[in-house]
């Protein structure tokens, strides 16, 4: 038998449907390769036996000729999204022991949808950091190493064990979400395909939230074709979710045929930040050398105020963060650490239970928006807000898609850029505007550093557009031809 | 003039006050969960996953807490703002499981309003609405079941309520009392709000400061939670008279938030829960503005019911009964429509208001019963008036009908016959027993021609007694008025 | 831009974090950094830009007044800590 790990969605799907292979046999694989793949410490909570019989299950619709979307396909679920029955924990210790007794929107679709959970993917805790370093379950290592040197690499984040897992084979595909650019700039790290979807275009009921106004989940995929697959069945109108919005889901895949000749491709002055590497800069200009060939005509935009994006990000999202983050108090769910008084019970949990990362940002947040402070941060980021989408819409009377890196460097080593938060914040310059502005972006793998590690391309898009978007990732896709692996493949 | 004025060492200070209504919003469902809004049940039963703060949980509103908001809006004469914003107010509290309630702060979805307070001198007064904005309701805790625990209801943790701020326009316990009177028949006319002030449907926070004549406004402190009309009085009034007697010793008044305790008729300083609160408000990200089309607002006017000043107007007007009647009658609306009923089945609005006012509450004050349990329906009442006028019974021996329909709840015509209480009016009949009564006191007679005027109430009440109060009373005066000359 | 410890020690009043001396000192230092940072948004001119709370240009949805929920006292306390008789249990609150 093929290596069923090696596979691709759309390729195994072809072979379920072939009888090539059955998804316990696929499901069986992956549970293995997840087991093998414990180094990473990609997974937190391992699902075996729900796996397999959710493959059984699988099996049985195919045999009766009623398999759908994504049947059979054994994926790995951030561990963000909360699962009824299985423990989620928010790579947080406050969390801890607590068992959903429900399903979240985009997971439940997934399951509608006939895929099949291997397990809890890593993160960092509250999806608060671009390196996956601050979950309280350990920092997920990348499976890929530098060309003659053995470090271990990180793997991004804060989506860094859903990005570990896709890049060694122990999972077909995840589930993430992105703030600030935690699907793309791990998919970035690991040679994958990240897509962030246009804010409103997923549910986030059932994902624990982390700044409301900027969370949207996404697929993690090792093909643009998989990720317009996976975002098919996870994208749609969710009644529960008042900011989700309510317009029909196209067929992502069948976009993916159309063709990009003529489109107008955006390239905005303003990335070229300083201290940028020359091979950041070399992938941009390839990438748009690449879509010029496909008939695409590039445009100089410009995005003036996206060099404000980092510190407004950094405001609103913590500022949203600190509120977001109250519920957890050791009187409902997750840890408890006793005091003498409610007020003392509040405190001793919330220390104990947060990390340090987590702490920063909530205690930012109370200060942006404590008394005397709200107007000069939290409205003025609210209006230069205003102002970074108006950019994006302007350009956007331009061009169709826009073109950056989706990274200003490729994977670091652990333990490098921990000592400075800031520094560790320079990582998300090009994904956070996209959130900012609500509008959909893809990274794609487009080739690799000097050191041998993979780097991609972000395409961002109109909002809801995520089918140009798609269609013009999967044009770099094809002319990047990126087929490097990792140094450690869990797959057979 | 009834502003409460206290005369101190120092001189005469007037009160100054504001009201903080929460009234809960009559919904089946809560504001933002499917979770029911009915009071009582057991513990955590009436609580959805949203309400109870799971992680990943999203608020969705509730579209008659809307309408209703927007509903009371329009009976407050208030402006309605077209969009409005929830903002988040942060603090921690046990029986608030999201760490934060869902409010509305800079933006609220009523503006200013104004609202007209029957006093009880007969005079009335504007009140100025602030603004009304919508509000989820926090949990419930009990300390009184463990020595060391508290424990967490969450059954009313997102109940929908409106918070209803007046103007500092109140200027003593009896104003503050005839306007939450008034608000209270206004939230209930409209059928946004119960009004229920024991099981806590409505509760007040009172804003009292003191000041002398003229002088700016003084520093206020706020009473909280206070349960009933009458609390509220005796809370204010001895607030105002503790602010001036603690300025007048050479003290100042402390913005503090202070709680009534209705045992002792004081309120106490909460410092407990003063500590440097910053509620750091901001939207919620979770939510959207909300914006109102001027269809929905037409809608809503268009289904408002009549109001009781409006009624009270028409009362006076149609009726021609006096203000004070109407007044009693429009401030409850079961009250007024009894009333009106009574109208229509007896045909004489000045009787069936009297009869309503005086017999019928006065009974069922008696037996404690609210209107709606009247063992005498309006048709009966109306139907015992109606039997006044036509002269089958007297009006003294309505009463006596009356008492007997409340106890028995049978029909005037039932009783009537059953009594043989029939009025009198065959002159025949009359003449004879009055010609029994002249025979029987000669003396009083001679008396009376004599001079003594005073004597004829004596044969009259003769008369009656002899009919057993059946005698029509008017054709025994003109009767007796002949035959005695 | 720099913040002092009282400063941390106030917020994290606020926001219920526990912090003995040696975390105040570094949040001090952390927080000062970051807030530094931040301050170069002081120099931008914002106009006349509204405040953006949400990107979602489209009315709130509302949801019909229908009792979907509840009835569930054993999800909503499987989770808990601590509870008694269908309460939540907390160390006793002195009002």
């Amino acid at each position: 038998m093929t290596d069923l790990t090696g596979l691709t969605m759309a390729a195994a799907l072809d072979g379920l449907a072939k009888k090539d292979f059955s998804s316990a046999e696929l499901t069986a694989a992956y549970v293995t390769a997840m087991e093998k793949a414990r180094p990473l410490n990609a997974y937190i909570t391992e699902t075996p036996d729900q796996a397999l019989a959710m493959a059984k299950a699988s099996d049985a619709r195919r045999a009766k000729g009623e398999s759908r979307a994504m049947d059979g396909l054994p994926l790995g679920i951030k561990d963000l999204y909360c699962t009824k029955g299985v423990q989620t924990t928010a790579g947080s210790h406050i969390l801890g022991g607590f068992t959903p007794t429900y399903e979240s929107t985009v997971t439940q679709k997934l399951w509608d949808a006939g895929a099949v959970m291997l397990g809890k993917l890593n993160l960092d805790e509250f999806a608060m950091g671009s390196a996956n370093i601050t979950s309280y379950y350990g920092t997920v290592e990348s499976p890929w190493r530098k060309a003659g040197d053995n470090r271990p690499l990180v793997p991004g984040g804060s989506s860094g064990g859903s990005a570990a897992a896709v890049a060694a084979h122990a999972a077909i595909a995840a589930t993430g979400t992105d703030t600030g650019g935690s699907i793309r700039q791990p998919a970035s790290f690991t040679g994958i395909v990240g897509l962030k979807p246009t804010y409103g275009r997923c549910s986030r009921w059932g994902i624990v939230a982390f700044a409301s106004s900027l969370d949207q989940a996404g697929p993690m995929t090792r093909s643009v074709t998989d990720a317009a697959i996976m975002m098919g069945v996870m994208a749609g109108y969710d009644a529960k979710d008042s900011t989700s919005v309510d317009i029909a889901v196209p067929d992502y895949r069948a976009a993916l045929d159309g063709s990009v000749k003529g489109l107008r491709v955006g390239i905005p002055k303003e990335y070229r930040v300083d201290g940028m590497p020359a091979e950041i800069e070399r992938q941009w200009q390839q990438g748009i050398a690449w879509l010029k060939e496909a008939g695409m005509e590039p445009v100089e935009v410009s995005l003036p105020h996206t060099k404000h994006a980092l510190p407004t990000y950094y405001i609103i999202a913590p500022a949203e963060a600190s509120s977001n983050l109250a519920r957890y108090d050791g009187v409902r769910y997750g840890l408890r650490v006793e005091g003498d008084s409610l007020d003392k019970l509040y405190e001793n949990t919330r220390a104990a239970g947060f990390g340090a990362e987590v702490k920063r940002r909530v205690l930012i947040g109370t200060y942006v928006l404590s008394a005397g402070y709200y107007d000069a941060y939290y409205l003025k980021a609210q209006k230069i807000r205003t102002l970074i989408a108006d950019d994006f819409k302007k350009a956007y009377q331009q061009c169709d898609v826009i073109l950056t890196p989706t990274s200003p460097s490729a994977a670091f080593a652990l333990g490098e850029k921990m000592d400075d938060p800031v520094a560790m914040y320079m990582q998300d310059v090009f994904t956070v505007p996209a959130n900012l502005a609500g509008i959909p972006g893809l990274s794609v793998p487009s080739g690799l550093s000097s050191d041998g590690l993979p780097l991609g391309l972000q395409v961002l898009g109109k909002a809801f557009d995520e089918e140009t978007v798609l269609k013009v990732g999967r044009v770099i896709e094809k002319a990047a031809a990126f087929s490097t692996k990792p140094s450690f493949l869990a797959g057979e | 003039m009834s502003g409460l004025l206290i005369e101190g060492s120092t001189g005469t200070w007037e009160v100054v006050v504001g009201l903080e209504v929460h009234a809960q919003v009559t919904s089946n469902a809560k504001l933002f969960s499917g979770a029911s809004a009915e009071f009582g049940a057991e513990p955590n039963s009436q609580v959805s996953l949203v309400d109870a703060a799971m992680p990943g949980m999203l608020p969705v509103i509730n579209t008659v807490c809307v309408d209703q908001a927007v509903k009371t809006g329009l009976g407050l004469n208030a402006a309605i703002n077209r969009t409005s914003v929830f903002a988040r107010k942060n603090y921690f509290y046990a029986d608030l499981p999201q760490g934060y309630q869902i409010s509305q702060y800079e933006k609220p979805i009523v503006g200013e309003g104004v609202v007209l307070v029957d006093l009880p001198d007969g005079s009335t007064k504007e009140v100025g609405i602030e603004r009304l904005h919508l509000e989820q309701d926090a949990g419930k805790s009990l300390h009184d079941q463990h020595p060391s625990r508290s424990y967490i209801d969450l059954n009313r943790s997102g109940v929908a309520l409106m918070e209803i701020v007046s103007k500092p326009d109140l200027r003593s316990g009896d104003e503050a009392a005839a306007y939450l009177t008034k608000l209270r028949a206004i939230l209930r006319y409209l059928g946004t709000c119960d009004g229920n002030m024991e099981e806590g449907s409505m509760r007040c926070d009172a804003n009292v400061s003191v000041r002398k004549a003229g002088d700016p406004l003084g520093t206020r402190c706020e009473i909280k939670n206070v349960n009933s009309i009458r609390f509220v009085k005796q809370a204010i009034e001895y607030e105002a008279r503790r602010q001036v007697e603690v300025i007048e010793e050479g003290g100042t008044i402390v913005q503090e938030t202070r709680l009534f305790d209705s045992r002792q008729g004081v309120t106490r300083s909460m410092r407990s829960k003063e500590h440097a609160h910053d509620y750091r408000y901001f939207p919620d990200p979770d939510l959207l503005p909300l914006v109102l089309t001027e269809e929905r607002i037409e809608t809503i006017k268009a289904s408002l019911p009549e109001l009781p000043d409006a009624k009270k107007q028409r009362f006076m007007e149609a009726y021609g009964l006096s203000a004070y009647d109407a007044g009693v009658l429009v401030a409850e609306q079961e009250t007024s429509g009894f009333y009106e009923q009574v109208v229509t089945s007896s045909g004489d609005a000045k009787l069936a208001a009297n009869w309503v006012i005086t017999e019928l509450f006065g009974q069922l004050n008696t037996a404690g019963k609210p209107i709606a349990e009247s063992p005498v329906s309006a048709a009966a009442l109306g139907q015992m008036i109606a039997r006044i006028k036509d002269g089958t019974i007297s009006g003294r021996i309505a009463k006596d009908v009356f008492a007997e329909m409340f106890a028995t709840g049978k029909d005037a015509d039932a009783i009537i016959e059953e009594k043989g209480l029939r009025q009198v009016s065959d002159t025949g009949a009359i003449e004879k027993i009055i010609d029994d009564v002249i025979a029987a006191n000669q003396d009083k007679v001679a008396e009376y021609k004599a001079g003594k005027d005073k004597l004829f109430g004596f044969f009259v009440g003769q008369t009656m007694k002899a009919s057993q109060g059946k005698a029509n009373p008017g054709m025994v005066n003109e009767m007796l008025k002949a035959k005695l000359g | 831009m720099s913040m002092d410890k009282a400063t941390v020690a106030n917020i994290a009043r606020l926001a219920r974090i526990r912090l003995n001396e040696d975390e105040l000192e570094l949040y001090a230092k952390e927080l000062s950094g970051i807030m530094g940072w931040i301050e170069q948004l002081n120099a931008v001119d914002t106009g006349d830009a509204e405040p953006m709370s949400s990107v979602v240009e489209r009315l709130l949805p509302e949801r019909a007044d229908v009792v979907t929920d509840g009835g569930i006292q054993e999800d909503v306390l499987a989770n808990a800590p601590d509870t008694a008789h269908g309460y939540y249990v907390v160390p006793k609150v002195v009002e």
